[in-house]
């Protein structure tokens, strides 16, 4: 059973059954995660404010994070985005803690799963939606009409970009999700040839999957980084219209 | 070689793998309907409770802190601006000050010379006109004694000249004769001296 590589991506209900309304929503080990992701973040960051002028580590660990975010922000979407701040860095930090917590072996991988993540980046696409038509009203509609464009390819232009547009939650939900069970796909896969090959040839894989775990915990953070900054490129688009 | 080997590998892992999948339900759980709702549920959940925990209270406080250092650093920064333009200040002031005093000392010092150099010449002019006072008295004195001495040297010749005549001779000669030889002969003497 646990050479099933997609063994570890199953979702199972941990405790009692909760139904509301014929409606399930037992508490699962997604939920655990998420719910460890979380308190993990309070916690670390709750730490993270002591007011201290010379900071220890875990304060300097929270300000770095804090400084990073800021500037990110300030750099993609400008200083318009200001407010949005606290979504985007609850955002990155879930993403990133969610995929770190799934580097643990045995551990479950909240992010590899696509409702999670299309959830979060369907929320973001209707959310910038709503941003964008309350900043510009129905000018927002511009955002599909590129400047300095013949009138011929104008029809086919608009049709692009409005599919582009559409398209965006599920190129950024997928992004993630796709990456996530991919790299643990291809651990649990070494894994299992380390375990089958045995002592004599199990060597080779045992070093691809010491590789792969490096590489995958730089996917992690690279992927959170990623659903973040394009978070901050949709804010963009919806405050400062540029086209 | 290593290529192959690799190779091998892979495909003898797909293998595994297969044979594992088809010995299950297979498929991804992704794709299972049967917990979204209850991920949605759970992800709203800690989601929200995480953003407004964040959002509310520490976040704040993180910027705050930054805020606070930064302000703070500021503040050093002028303070240490402030300070070490007053030192220089006060440096300069005390080197004023020291200047001031050695041209003061200088200053005194000149006054202070030139006075004991006036009291010295002072002192110097008045004792030598009181040498000089002294000196035409002293000359003035031995005039007279030169003068004096004359006449009484005359007066002992005679007096000696006629006592040596009254043992030679036992008799008194005329005083005026003999005066008027000794003056004669003195006469001589003199004329010899200040001929010479």
């Amino acid at each position: 059973m646990a050479a099933n590589p997609m063994y570890q991506f199953n979702v199972y209900r941990i405790g009692p059954e909760i139904k509301i309304n014929n409606i399930d929503i037992s508490f699962t080990n997604a939920s655990l995660f998420m719910v460890i992701s979380s308190l993990a973040i309070l916690i670390i960051f709750n730490l993270g404010t002591k007011r201290s002028i010379i900071p220890n580590k875990i304060q300097l660990l929270a300000e770095l994070s804090y400084s990073f975010i800021s500037k990110m922000i300030s750099d993609t979407a400008g200083s318009k985005a200001k407010p949005y701040f606290s979504f985007i860095f609850s955002l990155f930090m879930f993403v990133l803690f969610c995929n770190m917590f799934g580097m643990i072996p045995y551990s479950f991988t909240v992010t590899s799963h696509i409702i999670v993540t299309f959830v979060l980046a369907a929320f973001i696409f209707i959310g910038v939606t709503i941003i964008g038509f309350i900043k510009h009203g129905l000018g927002y509609l511009k955002l599909f009409v590129p400047s300095g464009v013949p009138m011929v390819l104008l029809p086919l232009i608009v049709v692009i970009e409005i599919i582009s547009y559409l398209s965006r939650p599920i190129s950024l939900s997928v992004r993630l999700f796709a990456n996530m069970m991919a790299g643990h796909t291809m651990m649990k896969v070494f894994g299992g040839f380390v375990v089958s090959l045995g002592i004599v040839g199990g060597w080779l894989p045992l070093g691809f999957s010491v590789a792969l775990t490096g590489l995958e915990i730089l996917v992690a953070f690279l992927q959170a980084y990623v659903f973040a900054i394009l978070t901050c490129i949709y804010l963009n688009d919806a405050l400062n219209l540029h086209h | 070689m290593l290529k192959k080997i690799i190779f091998q590998f892979l495909a003898l892992g797909l293998i595994f793998t297969y044979s594992a999948q088809s010995a299950e339900s297979g498929g991804m759980p992704q794709l299972n309907p049967e917990f979204w709702i209850s991920q949605i549920f759970w992800l709203v959940l800690t989601f929200g409770l995480l953003f407004i925990i964040l959002s509310k209270f520490i976040l704040p406080k993180i910027s705050n802190n930054l805020e606070t250092r930064k302000s703070q650093i500021l503040e050093n920064i002028e303070t240490a601006d402030k300070q070490r333009e007053e030192t220089e200040k006060k440096v300069k002031e005390f080197d004023k000050i020291i200047n001031g005093t050695k041209v003061e000392a200088k200053n005194f010092f000149n006054s202070e010379r030139q006075k004991v150099l006036d009291d010295i010449n002072n002192k110097r002019l008045s004792l030598e006109k009181d040498i000089e006072k002294e000196i035409i008295k002293a000359e003035e004195e031995i005039d007279q004694l030169k003068k004096t001495s004359q006449e009484k040297v005359t007066k002992i010749a005679i007096e000696t000249s006629s006592d040596l005549v009254k043992q030679l001779i036992g008799e008194d000669i005329n005083k005026s004769s003999l005066s008027a030889i000794v003056e004669d002969l003195s006469k001589k003497e003199m004329e010899k001296h200040n001929g010479i």
